[in-house]
């Protein structure tokens, strides 16, 4: 078989296997702009979001990536400037409900950030804080069960079960991001967004965290934004092309970084961008 | 194509098209020599071809290192992968290219008599041409980033098929008329053979070209010369 026809072969396959279409759209979003004061920041951005499975925006720096990336929880609403117009869905649902908690929102919908912020505290209250705000365990017993599951599902548990009373603050740069998503998950949240995790984490903790990242999307829908584009070649199954505030490309992965259709995309991940 | 930010990246990948068309450009005047060689009976123009052989193996083993060396560097993607990998896939193309021209060279040496007119002559020496035409072609396709240059030398592929078994045909008839002539014809059925086979790479090359440049497999019917029923040589597919 020719090279052309193996690799158009994989093409294909991923795109059957590893890339659900809209039809099983967790989020979406439809004709969503954001303004910050005077600056048009988000344009006109339609996407659907799959159901478990990692999807991954990339765009140069001020594309709007992180920006929509907000939208999903309301992270904007805290930014007085900010204006968000258009729809946005969970399961079908407007999260931009005026009927609907931002905070329960943000217990159905996980942030992780590009600097890991553990709460001043120890490892165990950094996760079980949630758990505990949202009510979610009624005894100390099952709240520690909470706390070890998702330890455990954040690959951290067998790493820190010594010293759980121990300041979160204390870990390595790749546990404390870790611990930050085990914090995330013990909400059972059914989305988790993530805003360059890695970034700031040497090549094994980020290593561990795509690994990870893997494993998390059995259970959950993932919103990655990433500035490594092999990263994002690693870990998503969808990926989303952000330029000058529009989405230029969103498809399978696979066919992103192995055949851009539209140019502005194929310039970016080549490094052509001027 | 616009530039890369690194210009280094731009200059590594010039370097490896540069040694591709190198290889091309060598095995092309290799072909030339081979067939004049087995037309004139030079035997030192075939001694010439097969020390030259020995070069493209140097080139191709520069590209894949150079091509590793990218990919470890630069992380490509899209069309600077496929550009890489083709580019790996082209030079072993040629290099193929390169052992049967050799081979051809190398009987030029054992074959003394010389029982045959111009005729069957004339007829490798047209096939010769034709192919050396496409390898021509589709090179400046990789060159020119030209995916309907590289589809034109995909579907001409037939006519090379086609004087090969017309050339079969004609040489067994000469060995039925005389059995003295056996070991020569057959000689020559193995250069026509090899030259048909240097056109299959170049139509291999073809559809690396058209998948650098498209991402896009070659597909839809292509004329085949040794389809008919006449044909006396097997068709590959």
């Amino acid at each position: 078989m020719s090279f052309a026809s193996e690799t158009a072969k994989a093409l294909n396959a991923g795109d059957a296997q590893g890339a659900p279409k809209a039809a099983s759209a967790k989020v979406a979003a439809r004709g969503v702009n954001v303004h910050y004061g005077e600056k048009h920041a988000l344009k006109d951005v339609f996407v659907d979001i799959p159901e478990k499975a990692v999807t991954a925006f990339i765009g140069p720096s001020g594309c709007g990536k992180s920006t929509f990336l907000r939208c999903i929880n309301r992270m904007n609403d805290t930014i007085s400037t900010c204006r968000v117009t258009g729809e946005i869905t969970i399961d079908g649902k407007d999260i931009y409900d005026r009927m609907l908690d931002p905070v329960l929102l943000r217990a159905r919908v996980g942030m992780v950030f590009q600097k890991p912020n553990p709460f001043p505290k120890s490892i165990y209250e950094n996760v079980a804080y949630g758990p505990r705000l949202h009510g979610l365990a009624r005894s100390k017993a099952e709240l520690d069960e909470i706390v070890v599951r998702s330890l455990r599902r954040a690959s951290l548990f067998e790493e820190v079960k010594d010293r759980l009373d121990d300041p979160g603050t204390g870990l390595s740069g790749g546990q404390q991001q870790r611990l930050c998503i085990a914090r995330a998950i013990a909400v059972s949240p059914e989305v988790i967004l993530m805003d360059e995790p890695c970034s700031a984490l040497d090549p094994i903790a980020t290593a561990k965290i795509e690994e990870l990242i893997d494993e998390l999307r059995e259970n959950f829908t993932i919103v990655i934004v990433t500035h490594s584009m092999q990263q994002a070649a690693r870990v998503s199954q969808r990926t989303a092309f952000f330029h000058l505030g529009s989405l230029v490309e969103e498809g399978a992965t696979d066919q992103i970084f192995t055949n851009p259709k539209d140019r502005r995309t194929q310039d970016y991940i080549t490094g052509r961008f001027g | 194509m616009t530039q890369h930010i690194v210009r280094a990246y731009d200059e590594e990948l010039s370097a490896l098209s540069a040694k591709i068309n190198q290889m091309g450009g060598l095995a092309e005047t290799m072909l030339v020599d081979a067939v004049d060689a087995l037309v004139r009976h030079d035997i030192a123009k075939a001694k010439s071809v097969v020390e030259r052989d020995v070069q493209l193996d140097t080139i191709q083993h520069e590209i894949e290192e150079l091509a590793v060396l990218i990919i470890a560097r630069r992380q490509p993607m899209a069309n600077d992968l496929r550009h890489i990998m083709g580019t790996i896939r082209i030079a072993s193309d040629i290099e193929r290219i390169g052992d049967l021209v050799k081979n051809i060279a190398k009987r030029v040496g054992v074959m003394e008599d010389r029982f045959l007119g111009a005729r069957s002559l004339a007829g490798i020496q047209h096939m010769a041409h034709l192919v050396l035409g496409q390898i021509k072609t589709v090179l400046d396709s990789f060159s020119q980033n030209n995916p309907a240059l590289a589809r034109h030398v995909w579907l001409h592929d037939g006519e090379v098929d086609t004087l090969n078994n017309a050339l079969f045909r004609e040489l067994l008839t000469y060995m039925m008329e005389d059995p003295r002539s056996i070991t020569f014809s057959t000689h020559l059925l193995f250069i026509a053979k090899n030259i048909e086979r240097a056109g299959d790479h170049a139509t291999n090359i073809a559809e690396t070209v058209h998948f650098i440049e498209t991402g896009q497999q070659l597909s839809g019917p292509r004329p085949k010369g040794g389809s008919s029923v006449f044909a006396l040589t097997p068709s590959d597919e």
